[in-house]
């Protein structure tokens, strides 16, 4: 049924497509200027010292060559990207299983109370992410809540050895990165018309096919957009490994932050990060390719 | 019931305190379109999600072909749902929408193949089958939603407001198509609409429905000419009336004296319903039984009244007549725009309203 909208100039004018035009090009100025000095700039140096030789007592000299890249080939750093991908990929799936129950509820919910279950999955970026995970360490220590709680349940007979352990870590990146996933996932599924799922449902499709074969591909954005949002940063991770995992829970960032910081190979260091950026170019790649091809079929209201 | 397609008995659907379905108790025929009309919080789209399965009961049964669907999840019974909104799934084709029901009872390749083309050749959609729901027009869209359903062969096909989203001329072709479709079919279709004359042209029977009770169920003719109460008088269709009370009475007859009127004699109307003498009653009459005319004297059973033309709109096909009874009575009338030797009446003017007795219909005020 369309009813007829009395056209308001107002909301008229802000419409996609009609406002493009009619906003002047300096408003992009400020946010321009700001991301080429502040980000773009200090990138190119970055890239460029990739190229360079550490200095003796560290510092940068400048020559151009490629050694810094060549030495990444080093399984050392193999195994750690590897495990970096492994850990990110396994927290990603892990915030998908958790995370879209969580927002196919949520966007089903009457609109009021969608706003307060929002909030109390926001509510946690409110504190400091460091005391956030200082907290897990006080809940998975030998002596810590979850020990004792397994205890008293009588799972186990002795604490066992959860904190600093590869678990400990994915968990921490879960419970920081669960709300990334919900949030877009809540997003598209909050814009599929639960017609849809009644029209497939009353197709004789059992709860499962309903799932598969109209949700999925009708959240896909949201699922894509999901993903990335937290196989990004789970990547790059380094306060959570730090805190949470054992001598050999390295991810790539603590990697870089240990060449930057601790043996002051500013060299290896950019080039350990432009490593990390190539692979991150390579997921948004991928995912603008699945995101196009969505859009040819249509898919997007 | 031997032939009877769906069946519910006392259906009751609360929401909260209020039952949005009142004891609905409905015979649907195999074979029938039967449409539940019925204002907007009449209960009708609840009765259909009743039978589609996505919403249960509270009290009452529902038997289609003869089988209890307690308890039955909609993907398990035989019944197929076109949506209002059509509800097509926009990432898969024309083809694989209609597909959908037969691919998921697993029918093998070639068989689902060949219905889906049957279905689409049935709808004349032959050319779309490669296109996205986005990439149709709103009458497109319809015949898909309606040849998914129909493709699976179900017991009934439920229809909520199929017609509501086209423009006019557009409904009242698709009035014709879906009604065409139907009897090629065969199919018992169930019909959910608060557009009346889209039920009358449709419907093999239809049941007027108001604050989730079931008022009447009858014939379109029979709901049109002879409704059971005001409501479904004023629902369906304009109506005339005239309160009084009933002054004589006689063979299926009888006589009302209009309050503040004056007729020369009491106004003749069929008793179709059990009044008693001395009853206050409203006499019901449709504007296009009203004829007008100079003359005033009656002619055999006829009923006259005097009124003066307060508007005369002229549109097209027919002349509408706001007619002054009394201060408090304001009657319409529509005239074919035919014969040139009508007289045409002008504001102002005074005419006389006749009407034949069995044209009427006098209902409990």
């Amino acid at each position: 049924m369309n009813a007829p909208v009395p056209s308001d100039p107002i909301t008229t004018s802000v419409e996609p497509g009609e406002g493009v035009a009619r906003y002047p090009g300096w408003l992009l100025a400020p946010g321009l200027c700001w991301a080429v000095l502040f980000f773009f700039v200090p990138l190119l140096i970055v890239f460029a010292v990739s190229f360079a030789a550490r200095g003796t007592y560290g510092g940068v000299v400048w020559t151009f060559r490629l050694a810094n890249y060549a030495d990444l080939l080093h399984p050392l750093y193999f195994r750690i990207f590897a495990q970096s991908i492994l850990f990110a990929a396994v927290t990603t799936a892990l915030c998908l299983l958790l995370g879209f129950p969580l927002a196919y509820y949520i966007a089903r919910l009457p609109r009021r109370r969608q706003g307060i279950w929002l909030m109390l999955v926001m509510i946690p970026f409110w504190t400091n992410f460091l005391v956030r995970t200082y907290a897990w360490m006080f809940i998975l220590r030998t002596e810590g809540v979850m020990n004792r709680l397994l205890i008293g349940a009588g799972l186990i007979d002795a604490p066992i050895e959860l904190l600093y352990s590869d678990g400990a870590v994915v968990l921490g990146l879960v419970y920081g990165y669960l709300p990334f996933m919900v949030l877009p996932l809540y997003a598209a599924v909050e814009r599929l018309d639960p017609a849809l799922v009644e029209a497939a449902w009353d197709l004789y499709a059992s709860r499962w096919s309903v799932f598969r074969r109209v949700v999925l591909p009708l959240t896909k954005p949201g699922v894509i957009a999901g993903c990335l949002l937290v196989f990004i940063p789970s990547l790059g991770a380094f306060i959570t490994p730090d805190l949470l995992g054992g001598a050999r829970s390295m991810m790539v960032g603590n990697l870089i932050q240990h060449e930057y910081l601790v043996v002051r190979d500013w060299p290896l260091g950019s080039a350990l990060s432009f490593v990390l950026m190539g692979f991150l170019i390579v997921a948004m790649a991928v995912y603008y390719r699945v995101d196009a091809g969505m859009d040819r079929q249509g898919s997007q209201p | 019931m031997a032939d009877c397609s769906v069946e519910t008995r006392d259906l009751v659907k609360r929401h909260g305190s209020t039952a949005a379905v009142d004891h609905v108790s409905l015979q649907i025929k195999r074979g029938e379109f039967f449409s539940i009309l019925g204002p907007s919080g009449a209960g009708k789209t609840s009765v259909l999600r009743l039978l589609a399965g996505f919403e249960r009961p509270d009290e009452g049964e529902i038997l289609i072909e003869d089988r209890p669907m307690t308890g039955v999840p909609p993907n398990r019974r035989p019944v197929n749902l076109v949506f209002q909104s059509y509800a097509l799934f926009p990432h898969l084709t024309v083809f694989q929408n209609i597909a959908f029901g037969l691919e998921m009872r697993r029918l093998p390749r070639e068989e689902i193949e060949s219905r889906v083309q049957a279905a689409l050749e049935m709808v004349r959609l032959g050319k779309q089958r490669a296109r996205y729901p986005s990439q149709l027009s709103g009458g497109e869209q319809q015949r898909v939603a309606l040849a998914r359903a129909l493709v699976n062969r179900p017991a009934v096909v439920l229809l909520d407001e199929p017609l509501a989203a086209l423009d006019q001329q557009l409904r009242q072709e698709m009035q014709v198509e879906l009604k065409a479709i139907q009897e090629q079919v065969g199919v018992t279709m169930v019909c959910v609409t608060h557009h009346q004359e889209e039920a009358l042209t449709m419907s093999d029977r239809v049941a007027v429905m108001d604050r989730g009770r079931v008022l009447q169920v009858g014939r379109p003719h029979e709901i049109y000419d002879a409704p059971v109460s005001l409501f479904v008088a004023r629902f369906i269709g304009l109506s005339n009336e005239l309160t009084g009370s009933v002054v004589t009475l006689e063979n299926g007859m009888c006589g009302v004296d209009p309050s503040g009127l004056h007729p020369s004699r009491p106004i003749r109307v069929r008793c179709l319903y059990n009044v008693a003498l001395g009853d206050r009653v409203t006499v019901v009459l449709r504007p296009e039984r009203v004829r007008l005319s100079t003359e005033t004297r009656p002619s055999g059973d006829e009923n006259v009244l005097e009124a003066r033309v307060e508007k005369a709109i002229y549109s097209g096909h027919e002349l509408h007549y706001l007619l002054r009874l009394s201060d408090h009575v304001l009657w319409k009338a529509r005239v074919a725009n035919g014969a040139g030797d009508r007289k045409r009446f002008a504001a102002g003017e005074r005419v006389f309203i006749r009407w034949s007795a069995d044209e009427g219909v006098v209902l409990r005020a």
